[in-house]
């Protein structure tokens, strides 16, 4: 009963400053004020929202279950290529996009595109694959929030009702705060779950009675000892993981997060700090997960394990249905919860409670940079401001905010958590992508609205191949099996984890085929007339000259 | 043309990337570091931490201040710059 007391507390905070925020925002009014915040986040705000922002559900929940199933590779394979790739591409995209936005007055990446490839439709279609990436994880949101409540209230509060909750929650400060109350929320937010994962790391130290012995125990024991190294990761697998990083530019919510800098010094202590963000809250994440292994007199934590040993040991082939049931019982993102039913006393469970809860409602700035995109990029673009004004633009944002989360709360609550899970890997890859258009738009004179065009019909149809042949041929139980292959060379196999093409993930080709179309269909076609390439690419150096 | 610091972070920061692809210490958990930590994991927090000091490096020696120069201007001339049409 105490940590939903304290869960309520925290989301009746979150409701104040969303409502606070508002308060200040009706001072001023319009589209940019609503979307981006009028374009005044100063630097910690900006940092920690934009952190926020990256670190969803998976983060914490996900990353430790990942952790507890896949040893301390999972440090390498999520976060330290985050920590590089990602505030290289906030240092190297993020300053431009935020420099041609106060320029030009873009609001989102898309009336950029537009306007750097002069092209109207093929925006929109750059539209359909950005908002088609995005709908899977506002959906899955709402199942975490649902998932959280119910496991936290030992069951008093139904999926239902506490998916519900996070629904209404994050639907008031986004409607009447917009991009400030989002904002402010996502820095409450962070601040809270950067400390969760210390405070967790200590408390479960602490009961346990020291981390050296639990891992001493893992590293003798033959069934857990690989644990603790890369073994079971090949290293082209572990490379492909440094592409995955490329989508965080790309998601429509950061890019649109980019705008909302006051300036761009802003973006410094965002590059610099973010490395350290990324250790703060991942290390402790990993750690507990593989930590979780030696704590063997807890029998949920038994049953996981047991069923990872029955899946990696089984040489005769398993039902679907028992495949399913396998996977499900090793499946570990309810770990952390676990060690703090176990660990932590009630109060401090609570607010540990809270702090997963923070990485759930992530969400809010997808559900916002939908909102923004549905009404710059279509309802705008095709007349509905120059015929209803600014106001009902506001308010059609609004609107959208209530509708696409009722959507999502309907979606969630009549199908299986399984389906957008596997939807949100595919988006990762589908953004990834997508990074070709920026690379093109900010740094290619010669990109073109078609290279962009066949680049996103690419990343398209390729999530949507990758998912219809995932579905066709099933991960094996433990081996994996060669679907194609040319003279002894293994061109496709499939894996208990996904797929692999030449020994990497889907990812790399993807994107690095993405990037070759982007480049050959340019060079074939028209490009942007000489006046538009000269708003984009001027001379740098003559411009610090003058100034 | 770039200038010989800026050449020398583009170098760093393809060694840092090359760097990720520790290969040297996968099949290996000791030493444990700080008593439980194992090597792989602690050259992926050092990784990090390395990370955060490229990027200072970035922001210090390349840091695109045109871009901030360029947008003082015009707010301060007040000219309004030609903007997308839709």
């Amino acid at each position: 009963m105490i940590p939903t007391i304290v869960i309520f507390s925290y989301l009746a905070l979150v409701l104040y400053i969303g409502i606070f925020a508002f308060k200040r925002s009706s001072k001023r009014s319009g589209a940019e004020d609503f979307f981006l915040a009028s374009r005044s986040l100063g630097p910690y705000v900006f940092l920690f929202s934009l952190f926020g922002t990256n670190m969803t559900a998976f983060t914490i929940l996900g990353a430790s279950g990942h952790a507890f199933n896949h040893g301390i590779v999972t440090y390498g394979l999520m976060a330290s290529s985050s920590a590089l790739i990602i505030p290289l591409t906030l240092f190297f995209i993020g300053t431009r996009t935020w420099f041609l936005g106060k320029k030009y007055g873009f609001m989102t990446p898309v009336q950029m595109f537009r306007d750097r490839w002069e092209c109207r439709h093929i925006g929109t279609v750059i539209f359909v694959a950005q908002a088609c990436f995005l709908i899977p994880y506002i959906i899955i949101a709402v199942m975490g929030g649902g998932a959280t409540f119910y496991s936290i209230s030992g069951g008093i509060i139904p999926f239902w009702l506490g998916g519900g909750i996070v629904a209404v929650v994050v639907t008031s400060y986004v409607f009447f705060g917009g991009m400030r109350g989002t904002a402010w929320v996502n820095t409450f937010q962070t601040t809270l779950f950067l400390g969760f994962g210390g405070l967790a790391l200590y408390v479960i130290s602490l009961g346990i009675g020291g981390f050296d012995n639990v891992i001493n125990n893992i590293a003798d024991s033959p069934t857990l000892s690989s644990l603790l190294t890369r073994e079971n990761v090949s290293p082209l697998i572990f490379f492909s993981y440094t592409f995955i990083p490329l989508s965080s530019i790309a998601f429509p919510h950061i890019g649109i997060f980019c705008l909302t800098a006051k300036k761009v010094t802003q973006f410094k202590k965002t590059v610099i700090f973010y490395p350290l963000c990324i250790l703060a809250i991942w290390l402790p994440c990993v750690l507990l997960g593989v930590v979780a292994n030696g704590l063997t007199d807890s029998p949920k934590i038994q049953e996981k394990q047991q069923a990872r040993e029955f899946l990696s040991s089984s040489e005769m082939p398993l039902s679907i249905n028992d495949q399913k049931k396998f996977q499900q019982q090793m499946a570990a993102d309810d770990i952390i919860p676990i060690l703090l039913k176990r660990y932590a006393p009630l109060w401090l469970a609570g607010i540990l409670g809270a702090g997963i809860l923070a990485a759930v409602m992530a969400s809010d700035s997808q559900i916002l940079a939908l909102s923004t995109m549905f009404t710059e990029d279509i309802f705008a673009f095709y007349g509905g401001k120059l015929r209803f004004g600014e106001v009902v633009q506001v308010q059609t944002g609004r609107l959208f905010i209530a509708l696409i989360t009722l959507v999502a709360y309907v979606v969630a609550l009549n199908l299986p958590a399984s389906i957008f899970g596997l939807a949100v890997q595919y988006a990762f890859s589908g953004y990834a992508a997508l990074f070709p258009l920026l690379v093109g738009a900010l740094f290619w004179k010669g990109s073109t609205s078609w290279g962009a065009l066949a680049s996103t019909i690419w990343a398209i149809s390729s999530v949507i191949a990758l998912a219809i042949f995932q579905s066709v041929f099933p991960a094996p139980v433990s081996s994996p099996y060669i679907i194609w292959s040319v003279e002894g060379l293994d061109v496709i196999v499939r894996t208990p984890g996904g797929t692999t093409i030449l020994g990497f993930l889907p990812v790399v080709p993807m994107t690095l085929i993405s990037a070759g179309l982007m480049a050959g269909v340019s060079l074939l076609t028209k490009k942007p007339s000489l006046n538009t390439i000269n708003r984009y690419f001027f001379n740098e150096s003559s411009m610090q000259k003058t100034t | 043309m770039l200038k010989k610091s800026e050449n020398f972070l583009v170098i760093a920061v393809l060694l840092v990337y090359i760097l990720h692809q520790d290969i040297w210490f996968w099949n290996t958990a000791k030493p444990f570091f700080f008593g439980f930590m194992p090597i792989g994991l602690f050259y992926h927090v050092c990784f990090s931490l390395v990370a955060s000091v490229i990027m200072c490096l970035l922001v210090k020696h390349c840091w695109p201040e045109y871009l901030e120069k360029e947008v003082d201007d015009i707010e301060h001339n007040h000219l309004p710059d030609s903007k997308p049409q839709d």
